[in-house]
């Protein structure tokens, strides 16, 4: 299937890794100053422009180029560490940002000087994102934000932050909204771990109290907010779920090795594995078999689906291993005292803290309600529940 | 393994060919008209499909057949599982024919295969069907077979029985003639009349042997092959009733707004969505793993695609009833058709909880 451009860009790809690896060796070199030179050779986000931190191939030679880093002994921890902002706010910048913003941002996002978070969710619009209810009202060269986020991940570390506000409250609600990027040490914004369930608070409360954004900051038109965040959730959509593991890894791992380390031998439990592991990997081939869709040009219904099937399965599967574990499983060996951990959705948690954090798979991200609806509206093409808020202006929408 | 799913140009085609056909030569009327003759399938199709080379697809090019492979059957598999074509393939050309490739010699080889791979002969096969045979009802004394078979696919219409009998040297396979002495076929109501099935007596039959090695590899390779196949057809038959489901839940209308509009319908319709789609990577993948001649990921791929492709027709199947409401409780409508169907294959070479337990053994559990 080889054709010349993708050889070429192959090519291109290995040239620059040979030169990022030659004139800064991974190991001994200070990993920020190794991931300053790999943007600055295109190799951050390959699918991006040149100067952006790109080279314009295909985004799968990514992979290529994390393998190799990974090979060579460099560290790609920055994705995981920032993963807001490498993960989903680089996209949204350059599909929607100016050649300035992107110039501004991009490189410090991805060396880790500048921690990413993403302000969207509120008390009071969660799933109904597009309701939500932080302003920002516009005085000369500023904007002034007043409100409430909640769910915001490493709130607490980052130095930017992607909000969605409120401009415009007499038009229907999808329509009154725009994105900035405010800067989260500034006056006003205070951040407040979220004590959740697993004991951790990776999220936190983010209040903001007559903030000021400059409108240099601002991302997309005024009004345009709706469209700008879209590409973030998607984004994060394709983030979750989508990347094609190991076979075998992740919670199935946890449950096989249980099962193995336990010597367990009960027959309805080892069809109960098997049922699982099985799922598992129906979830891993079409995870692939979209991302080979998604190379050719062509990504089809099985690209839409692994969102809300992982979450489930993740679910479905720690639980289980919870089982496995019998009266071991009464106990919380993690403990409760509050903890603040540098990343999100720690990568290799305990059988308990993976059994608890799995329950936020299905909400965070878009809940698996939601992801149902898109699936049956977007890609079955279902017709949309009806909508009280339709064409309303949205200070008339009934909220809690 | 590494997973590949992407079709060439040329399997594109014949996909597209496939459907074209099986929608003009086949459609729900047609289907009906042929499950309801004695024989279950139309002989003049049969020799259609054979000029178009279907039946020689994945028979090597040396016993005379197309030389393409198991993932090209599969792709016709899955159309003729998406409209319910009513012909003996699966018996002759996948578990017969396979049966014959593993254990027969070179003269037993080009005596039989060139000629199932132009239609021109029937095979079947009788015994144990399922993912772990160790035994046959059937046992074979001085060249004499002797048993009965209750589930014998096409056995009213095949022209030869491949037979799985115990013997002296333990599993072997001999081969006879549909209308020897001393066989007695009994055509029975299937619950799916798409696909029909005979209960066969051997009573002193004589029959020639197979080959001369052990049987079992040779009949666990049929039945592996009739899983693969089995599971492609069902992931065919899993769109269909959901492309049902999906377009009587965009006209039906109820409580003023079409069905689908209400979460409880559409959200049954993604959960299937997700279902179907996860069900073609399985089988996608075990036919890959089948062609490219990997015995462990064999191990692994298809037992894994037997079972989950056989739950995933069934819920599919059965929800397309439910979305349809009274309507698809009736014979007129098709729904029965494709509920029976994945029934039928879900419960056919073994169920999803022994192809599991196949699995967990693969997998050490």
């Amino acid at each position: 299937m080889a054709d010349t451009s993708t050889d070429q860009q192959r090519e291109l790809v290995d040239e620059r890794l040979e030169r990022l690896f030659d004139e800064h060796p991974p190991g001994e070199t200070d990993d920020q100053e190794f991931w300053g030179a790999q943007y600055d050779l295109g190799l951050a986000w390959v699918q991006f422009p040149e100067g952006k931190g790109g080279l314009g191939v295909s985004p799968r030679f990514q992979k290529r180029v994390n393998d190799a880093i990974e090979d060579a002994g460099g560290s790609i921890e920055n994705r995981y560490r920032n993963l807001l902002g490498i993960g989903m706010g680089a996209g949204t910048l350059i599909a929607h940002a100016t050649e300035e913003q992107q110039d501004r941002w991009l490189r410090p996002m991805f060396t880790m000087e500048e921690l990413w978070c993403q302000l969207f969710s509120e008390p009071g619009a969660g799933s109904d994102l597009a309701g939500l209810a932080t302003s920002a009202e516009r005085e000369g060269d500023e904007w002034i934000v007043n409100g409430q986020k909640v769910w915001t991940t490493l709130a607490h570390r980052s130095k930017w932050g992607m909000i969605v506000t409120r401009t415009d409250p007499d038009v229907p609600k999808h329509a009154g909204l725009t994105y900035f990027i405010v800067d989260m040490e500034a006056d006003g914004v205070s951040v407040r771990p979220l004590y959740q369930i697993t004991g951790e608070a990776e999220f936190n409360e983010v209040y903001f109290d007559d903030v000021h954004i400059p409108d240099e900051n601002r991302i997309g038109e005024v009004g345009a907010g709706w469209s700008v965040a879209m590409a973030t959730l998607m984004n994060e959509r394709v983030a979750i779920g989508a990347s094609v593991v190991p076979r075998g890894s992740g919670a199935i791992g946890q449950a096989v090795a249980t099962w193995n380390e336990r010597d367990l031998d009960d027959p309805v439990k080892r069809d109960e594995l098997t049922r699982h592991w099985i799922a598992a990997e129906a979830q891993r081939l079409t995870a692939a078999r979209a991302s080979e869709a998604r190379q050719k040009g062509t990504p089809g219904p099985e690209g839409s689906t692994a969102k809300l099937q992982w979450a489930e399965l993740n679910k479905a599967i720690t639980s289980f291993t919870m089982d496995l574990l019998g009266e071991e499983g009464l106990l919380y060996p993690d403990g409760y005292e509050l903890v603040r951990p540098d990343e999100t959705g720690t990568r290799t948690p305990s059988r308990h803290k993976a059994f608890l954090r799995a329950r936020a798979n299905s909400i965070e991200g878009g809940t698996s309600e939601i992801m149902k609806n898109i699936l049956g509206e977007r890609v079955l093409g279902l017709p949309g529940e009806p909508r009280v808020d339709k064409n309303i202006p949205w200070k008339e929408v009934p909220r809690s | 393994m590494q997973p590949s799913f992407t079709l060439t140009e040329e399997q594109t085609a014949l996909r597209d060919t496939a459907r074209r056909f099986l929608r003009d030569k086949s459609g729900t009327e047609k289907v009906r008209e042929d499950m309801a003759t004695a024989s279950g399938f139309d002989e003049s199709l049969w020799k259609e499909i054979a000029q178009m080379g279907w039946q020689a697809m994945a028979i090597p090019e040396e016993h005379g057949g197309a030389g393409y492979g198991v993932v090209e059957q599969a792709i016709l598999l899955e159309e003729m599982g998406r409209f319910l074509f009513c012909a003996p393939y699966l018996s002759s050309v996948v578990l017969g024919a396979t049966a014959v490739l593993s254990a027969a010699t070179d003269d037993q080889k080009a005596e039989l295969l060139p000629a199932v791979a132009a239609g021109e002969l029937r095979l079947t096969v009788a015994g144990p069907l399922g993912p772990d045979v160790d035994s046959s009802p059937v046992r074979v004394e001085g060249g004499a077979l002797h048993g009965e078979v209750d589930t014998v696919i096409d056995g009213h219409t095949a022209d030869r029985f491949v037979v799985l009998a115990s013997g002296e040297d333990g599993l072997e396979l001999h081969l006879t003639a549909a209308d020897a002495d001393g066989i007695e076929t009994e055509q029975v109501t299937s619950l799916d009349q798409t696909r029909k099935l005979a209960r066969v007596r051997f009573d002193g039959t004589a029959a020639e042997r197979l080959g001369d090695a052990e049987a079992g590899s040779a009949w666990r390779a049929a039945i592996r092959a009739g899983a693969v196949a089995l599971a492609n057809e069902q992931v065919g038959g899993a769109q269909q009733v959901l492309d049902m489901a999906v377009d009587y839940a965009k006209t039906r209308k109820q409580f003023g707004r079409a069905i689908g509009s209400f979460q409880a319908i559409k959200h049954r319709c993604a959960e299937l969505l997700v279902d179907v789609e996860s069900a073609k990577s399985t089988a996608y993948h075990a036919a890959r793993a089948l062609a490219a001649d990997e015995p462990d990921e064999q191990d692994i791929a298809i037992p894994l695609a037997r079972s989950y492709c056989s739950e995933v027709y069934e819920r599919a199947a059965a929800e397309n009833i439910q979305i349809h409401g009274g309507i698809g409780f009736t014979w007129e409508h098709d729904a029965h058709l494709y509920f029976k169907r994945a029934k039928s294959t879900k419960l056919l070479l073994g169920d999803p909880v022994g192809w599991r337990a196949d699995l967990a053994d693969a997998l050490g559990f």
